[in-house]
This record gives C-alpha cells, structure tokens and sequence, in this order.
C-alpha cells in the first residue's frame, strides 16, 4: 500500500512541475538584464522597478482584477440558479435543449462573440466601457459555472432530499440546508473557472471595450506588437507570488477554522439538518 | 450557505476598493472630460516619454488605447460607440475608411509642421494631397537572414527563396496581401494585382515555395529570429529592425526588383470630438525633435525629414532601413481592393498554408 | 419541487440565455446568409460544402480536437483522482488552477523559449550529445501547449465527481474480492462518469476552436475552424463566410451535445414528479 502511494505522489510532481514550468521560465527573465525573454543576461530589479513607475500599467491590472471579480461573482450566482433550474427540469429534450445553448458561447469563437456583442450593444446604444466588458464578461462565464455545478446537482442522491422533507423541512430549508451545502465544491470551481476565462479573456474584450477602459490581456496583445516586455514578465510574476500567497493563505486560515469548528460540533450533540446549519 | 454569502459580501468588499482605488488613480492622471485626446493606437507605438511631454507642454490629457489590427480598429470606429479622436490606419485602411466616410478632413491652416516631412511620403495615392492624413512612420516589406546560416550575397531577391539549399528554413509573415505580393512582384506583376488567373499563378508558385517553409508566423517572428531558429523570414521593416537590434548576425534586405511600401498615418476619425487637442497633438508630433525621439524608442523609420536629420548618422545611412532612391522607386503602395478581391488573396493564401508537401 | 421555484432560478439565467445566447446566434445565422456585398445568398453554405478547403479544415479540427482532448483526459483522470487521496487536496486543487491566470500568450512565448533550437530543451539534450531537435511547429508541440492549457479544464470537473465518489462501494467491492483494477473499471470509472463527461465537454468543444497557439506554436500548419473565423472577421472582414462556420461549429456542438447527453434521466426525471 505505500509504495504504491508513492508512485500516485510522483505522478502529481510531475504534473506540478510541467503545469509551473512555463511560469518559472516566465519568473526567471523578469530577473534578466535583456529585453526578451532569449539568452539569460545578468541579474537585474529593473524591470520591476519600471513596472512600479507605470501608473497606467498599475491602473489597467485593478481594472482588470475589477472586472475578474465582479464578473465571476455575478456569473456564478446566475450560473448557480440556471444548473439548479436545468437539474429540475423534467422532460429530457428540454434539459438537452437548454445545455446545448449553453454551450454556444463555449463553442463560439472569440471574435464571432465579441462581434456579435458589439452589435448588440450598439443596437442597444449601451455605451462602451466598464459596463459592457462587465456585461460581456458576466456572459462568457455564464456556460462554465454551470457545467461546473450541475454535475454535482445530478450527483446529490433523492434519498436525502426525501430524508430532509420527511422531516418536515420547507423548500428553502432543503436549499439552504441541504442542496448548498453539497453543492459548493461545484459552485467555487465554477467561481474559479469563471474569473480564469474572464482574466484570460482578449477578443471579446477588445470589441466591447472603449471610452478608455483597458484590459490587462488587451494591453498584453497589444504591445505583442512590438515583442513582449519583460515589464510584462515582471507583472506576471508580481501577480503570481500575490495570487499563491492569496491561495494559501486562505487556505490555512479557512482549514484552521474549520478543524475549531469540527471540534465544537462533536461536544453538541445534533441531528443531521442541525448539523447542516452550522455549516 | 452562510459561507458562501460571507464570501460573496468580502468579494464585493475587495471590488469596491478596487473600484475607488482605480477611480483615484483616473484622477490623479488627470483624465477628466474635455481636456483628454483619445488616441486609439497600435500597442507601444509611441514613446510614453512623449506622452508625458506633451501632457506637460499642453495641458491635455492623452487617453491611450491600442488595437492589434487594422480591421478590428475599423469594426469599432464604423460601428460607433468609441470616441477616438485619433487613430494610425496603414495606407489601405486609410483609403478604406475614406470610402466608408469615417473620416474628418483636416484643416491644413492648422497644421504647423507638414512642411516637415519628406516630399516622397506626401500626397500619395491613398489619400491625394494629404486631406485626411498625417504621415507617421514607413516602412517595407524584405527578407531577412541570418549570417550563421546563410552568406552575405545569397540573397539579394525574391528568387533566391527558391532555392532548394534552404529547405524548411523559411518564416513567412502571416498576411495574405503581403506573401502574395512577393510572389506576385517575383513574377514580374503588380502587388495589386485584381485579376484571377495571375494570381492562381502567383499561387501555385508560392506552393513550390512549400517545402522551404518552416512557419507561418505573425509578430512572433522577432523572438524566432533573435533565437536563431529560423535562417531566413520575410516581414515587414519595423519588425527586422527590432530583430536586428536583438541578434547581430540578422541583417534585412529590401529585393531591388520591388516590394511594398507602406505607411501609418494619424487620422482624424469622424467620432472626434476634441479638434483643439487633436491640432496640439499633430503639431507637437510633427517638430523634428518630438519625431525623431519616437523614431528613436519605435524603430521605425521616420517620414519627417528634418527628423531623420537629427538621428544619429549611422541610423539615417543604414540602406537596410533608408533604402536609396533606386530601390524606392520601385517600391509599391497597397491600394484598397475590392472586397472579392481581398477575399480572393485571402481564399488562395489559407489554401497555400494548408498545402502539405 | 414545485414548478414557481423552478420559475424562479429561469428568470436571471433565462435573461441570460435570451440576449447572451440566443440573440447573438440568430444575428449570427442571419448574417450568414449575406454574401461579402451584402446581398442575401446562400452561397456561403455551397462555398463550405462544396469547396475542398473547408471540409479538410473541418476534419482537421475535429481530429485534433479529439487527439488534444484524448491526451487531456489521460493526464488529468489520474492527476483528479490521486489528488482526491492527498492531504490537503483542496489546496493542491487550486494550485492545478493557479497557472491558468497567467497570460495564454505569455505562456505560449515561455512555450516557444522552452522548444525553440537554442530553447530549454534543446540545450538539455545538448548535454548528452544529442542534436538539437525541430520541436516547435509539430504535431507534439501543438497538442502538448493544447492539452497544458486545457488541464485544469478537465481536472476540475474529474476531480469534483471523484470527491462524490461513494468510499462504501469501493471499499464493499474490494471485500467481494474484487481486483483493484475491476474496482476501477465496474465501480469508480461509472461513478465518476458525469465528471469526465463535463470535462470533455469542457475540452473538445473551445479545441474545435483554437486559434492562436496554431499559429504561434503550430507555425500555422495545422488550420483549425477558429484560424479560418478568426480570418474572415479580422482580415477579409468577410462576416457572412465567417458566421457560415459559426453555424457549422454551433450545428456540431449540438450533436456532440446530443451523443454525450445523459439517456437514462427519465428514472431520476419520474423521481422528481412526486
């Protein structure tokens, strides 16, 4: 039993180690004396320190956490009510129906979306700017979250939702109580999936966008143009340390309460739906 | 549930910061209404030590946007909703806009500087008498080598790609209008060639070219060069000045025989609204000095004359960049063609890069 | 449950698939009905089914999709399944995610610096005495860069449906004298079906798609459906020819859609109605 443990823990190394590999690379030349990302030249804070001076830079990465934020948040709740509302739908051809036009937007190229979202919003006189990427963003997000949930929707057994109603728990108790709770692994990697297409996102975001308002990958693609900057690397890098550091973090903090919480929950003695509530 | 709401209230927490955070950042660069030029750009196109300067001098305030292609820039300008007051099109794109009324004439009594620029990148014929345009930079299209792999000489013209010593060693730019044109030039025709079955030909000897090419590549090719993976590329002038700046064993030339010949100009898009921003701006951009210190931080070449002057003497003698007055006169400028012409070029070349040898 | 509920969750997501989804699509199919002038035609259709071009492309991309999907899938069941028995797994979890908020193009140009003749590889064979090797612009450097960035994709939805995984029924089929990898087969691999379905629909769709690590990794040889879109909406500004393929890709997610669709629902379904 454990060397077979071992072998499963090699395979996860080495699927860390290719998954990191291109971002080490990326890290390693925000440190190089050149100015591309080719031959290694001398060590160097340069380019970080530029990227401390560009204001402009600094304000296009917060308009873009903005966006990722808000957009995978909105994206999620609405995500969340369309897989509850699809898993409750009865006739097979109406669920299949609605998933396929769910998935449109995961098929669709890029550009045919963000034309067509140009369209309709000019159309619409919405003007362009923070608002419509927000909207757009919201959009695009919208498919993943419920692939994300409705899987785990499907896999939550009838025994326990007829369990919870046995017992004489309303509706809104069964949601909260029971369907939430088993659900939420489903709904924080929708939440996750979603704010990784919206920070990725380039051609949707380039035809909405105006007025100003500029998106961190736009910028990327952009200055591709002229070769990448390792003023880019360096933002790369910067970001990441942040976003690992975020992860884990919240992670500890959030397992430590837990454990506390687990601890408490053993000297009460509750009933299963009691024990959902503390949740 | 009760987690899942906590975290949702701390999202919206952490945006709301961001959000003022972002709006104090606005102000502070002094971007409030009716002081601002909007300047819809290519990505790095401009020294933002010039912006800064100009801010300065001026008192207006530069928004910048970039795009990435001239298509997509023309898509959001005709389809409204963005208020540019000044973007760079390429020469076709120019004459594009033109035809699509998207463009404001400029008030030549307001232009300070045009005396400045050279008399060959004027009044050309994408847009006759510089009614709508401004020169910015030029450039050509040429090939590149690289002297580990390839000698001093061996290439001096289209043909010479040809050859089959340089099997699977080739990058082209990825653009219909322009590996075509080589084809077409090589044949001894117009790179604007309208007509069906001379550009079948210019085709099928591009397919002969099939096995020399490594890749169809776009703004990639600067870091495949510097990294000497590839012997030789064609591309565009600007770009192989950024190459050759990064690897010395690159050198670029522009076959004598004829190439292409373009240019980006500013022009005064019909969303403009703010004119005396707009004319500070030309003008600022068209004193020698200005220009020739983006040429510097750009790379490429300048069309301002008095410009070009102030560059350092090794930069204005480099025949790579200048080429000299026999080789430009044999240089081509893009017209706009007809849609089903464009579609044509494009048809050919996608089936050119799906030809398997 | 009752059906004003179930009302209830349509109206933001059906807001949603009515002018997000459904309006886009009828302009999409509207549009392709005009011809590069504007005149209503149905040419674009007989352009893509009668010309050669477009039917390769559209094998192609359906072959690779399923290649970049096969070699996701065979990564990633694993990795989710593994990572279930970790400690800490919910931490590594993240950590699968994490790479994905870099930039695509900044990792594509870290991928090129790795495969590129003086790149990190090269000089690592270099050590022992081996030539450099013509890695980029392959078939294996485009479905290696296509399925890296695709994992997490699929681990995610794999990873969710092994953390369901009922541990009686694994642990009842092993004292019934089950082999390990009977085990696997008849009791986890069903079990984490929806899982794997989800994430091969997460993948196989957007790689019918992909269009900028063709170019970039792929050196344009390998012309999926997204270049040829991507190229009449950017450079022919032929929007009719382009929504034409719009349609097709949309017309095939929907019959992979019907294929991958679950069958046996109406047991679940007859459940509900009580």
């Amino acid at each position: 039993m454990k060397t077979k443990f071992k072998w499963s823990h090699l395979y996860l190394v080495i699927v860390f180690i290719l998954l990191y590999l291109p971002i080490m690379y990326l890290i390693t030349y925000s440190f190089s004396d050149g100015s591309r990302m080719t031959n290694f030249t001398g060590f160097t804070f340069k380019h970080y320190a530029a990227l401390f001076a560009d204001t402009r830079m600094i304000q296009i990465v917060i308009d873009t956490l903005l966006v990722a934020l808000l957009s995978s948040l909105v994206a999620t709740i609405i995500g969340t009510l369309g897989a509850m509302a699809i898993n409750t739908t009865s006739r097979s051809v109406v669920r299949n129906s609605v998933l396929s036009l769910n998935n449109i937007l995961m098929v669709s190229p890029d550009v045919i979306i963000g034309a067509s979202f140009l369209i309709f919003y000019t159309a619409l006189k919405i003007p362009l700017g923070f608002g419509s990427v927000l909207m757009s963003h919201i959009a695009f997000s919208i498919p993943i979250v419920v692939l994300m949930v409705l899987p785990k929707l499907q896999e939550m057994s009838q025994s326990m939702l007829d369990a919870a109603r046995d017992l004489g728990s309303t509706n809104g108790q069964i949601i909260s109580r029971v369907i939430f709770p088993f659900i939420t692994p489903g709904i924080f990697s929708g939440f996750f999936m979603a704010f990784t297409y919206s920070l990725d996102d380039f051609a949707v975001t380039f035809f909405v966008t105006g007025n100003g308002f500029q998106t961190l990958s736009v910028e990327i693609y952009a200055r591709a143009r002229q070769g990448i900057d390792l003023e880019i690397n360096a933002l790369s890098g910067v970001m990441f340390i942040f976003a690992l550091l975020l992860v884990v973090g919240y992670y500890f903090i959030q397992t430590n309460n837990q454990s506390r919480k687990a601890k408490h929950q053993a000297l009460e003695e509750s009933e299963a739906l009691a024990h959902e509530t503390t949740h | 549930m009760k987690r899942l709401i906590s975290l949702a209230v701390l999202i919206l927490a952490i945006s709301l910061g961001l959000g003022l955070w972002s709006q104090n950042l606005q102000k502070s660069q002094g971007a409030t209404g009716d002081n601002t030029l909007n300047f819809a750009n290519w990505g790095d196109y401009i020294d933002p030590a010039l912006i800064t300067k100009f801010e300065k001098e001026t008192g207006y305030h530069i928004n910048l946007e970039t795009f990435d292609s001239n298509e997509a820039m023309f898509t959001k300008i005709q389809q409204g909703g963005t208020s540019y007051d000044l973007t760079v099109p390429s020469e076709y794109m120019i004459e594009k806009m033109k035809k699509a009324n998207l463009l404001v004439p400029l008030d030549h009594k307001r232009l300070t500087g045009l005396k400045n620029y050279g008399s060959q990148f004027m009044n050309k014929s994408f847009d006759p008498g510089n009614k709508y345009s401004v020169p910015y930079f030029w450039g050509t299209l040429g090939i590149i080598y690289n002297d580990k792999f390839v000698k001093a000489g061996e290439i001096q013209h289209w043909d010479d790609l040809w050859n089959p010593r340089y099997k699977n060693s080739i990058m082209l730019i990825d653009s219909a209008r322009d590996i075509l044109g080589f084809s077409l030039v090589s044949l001894g025709k117009s790179m604007n060639t309208t007509d069906a079955p001379t550009l079948q030909a210019a085709k099928g000897k591009l397919d002969e070219l099939a096995p020399n090419v490594k890749a169809v590549v776009a703004d990639e090719i600067k870091m495949y060069m510097a990294e000497n993976e590839a012997p030789l590329a064609v591309d565009w002038s600007g770009e192989a000045a950024d190459m050759l700046a990064n690897n010395k064993h690159l050198h670029y030339v522009v076959p004598s025989e004829g190439s292409n010949l373009w240019f980006d100009n500013l022009v005064i898009p019909k969303t403009a609204k703010h004119y005396k921003a707009i004319y500070a701006f030309l003008n600022f951009m068209s004193q020698p000095k200005n220009a020739a210190q983006n040429a510097e931080y750009v790379g490429y070449a300048t069309p301002n004359a008095k410009a070009k002057a102030l560059l350092p003497k090794a930069v204005r003698d480099d025949r790579q960049f200048y080429p000299d007055n026999q080789t430009m006169a044999h240089l081509q400028t893009y017209a706009d063609l007809s849609p089903k012409t464009v579609g044509l070029y494009n048809d050919l070349f996608l089936e050119f890069k799906m030809y398997r040898k | 449950m009752k059906k004003s509920t179930n009302a209830a969750y349509y109206i933001p997501y059906g807001f949603w698939l009515i002018f997000f989804v459904i309006a886009p699509v009828v302009l999409i199919i509207y549009q392709s009905f005009f011809d590069i002038n504007g005149h209503f035609t149905l040419s674009n259709y007989q352009t893509y089914f009668s010309s050669g071009t477009y039917i390769l492309m559209t094998v192609n991309s359906v072959w690779y999709a399923f290649v970049i999907t096969f070699f996701t899938l065979l990564v990633s069941y694993p990795t989710a399944y593994f990572l279930h028995y970790t400690k800490h797994k919910q931490l590594w979890l993240l950590l699968i995610i994490l790479p994905t908020w870099i930039n695509l193009l900044l990792k594509a140009y870290a991928f090129i610096g790795i495969f590129s003749q003086d790149g990190g590889i090269n000089s690592f064979l270099g050590l022992f005495g081996i030539p450099a090797q013509q890695i980029l612009f392959t078939d294996f450097s485009f479905i290696f860069v296509a399925a890296y960035i695709e994992i997490p994709f699929m681990i995610l939805p794999i990873f969710n449906s092994v953390e369901e995984l009922n541990e009686g029924l694994v642990n009842a089929s092993r004292d019934l004298g089950a082999s390990s990898w009977q085990t696997f087969r008849q009791v986890i691999v069903p079990m984490t079906m929806s899982g794997v379905k989800a994430g091969v629909q997460a993948v196989f769709i957007p790689s019918l798609s992909l269009f900028m690590i063709t170019r970039l990794i792929g050196g344009n040889r390998v012309i999926t459906l997204g270049t040829a879109i991507e190229e009449h909406f950017l450079t022919t500004m032929n929007w009719g020819m382009g929504s034409t393929i719009g349609v097709v890709l949309i017309v095939a997610m929907f019959i992979i859609m019907f294929l991958t669709g679950e069958r046996n629902h109406h047991r679940k379904e007859a459940r509900h109605e009580n």
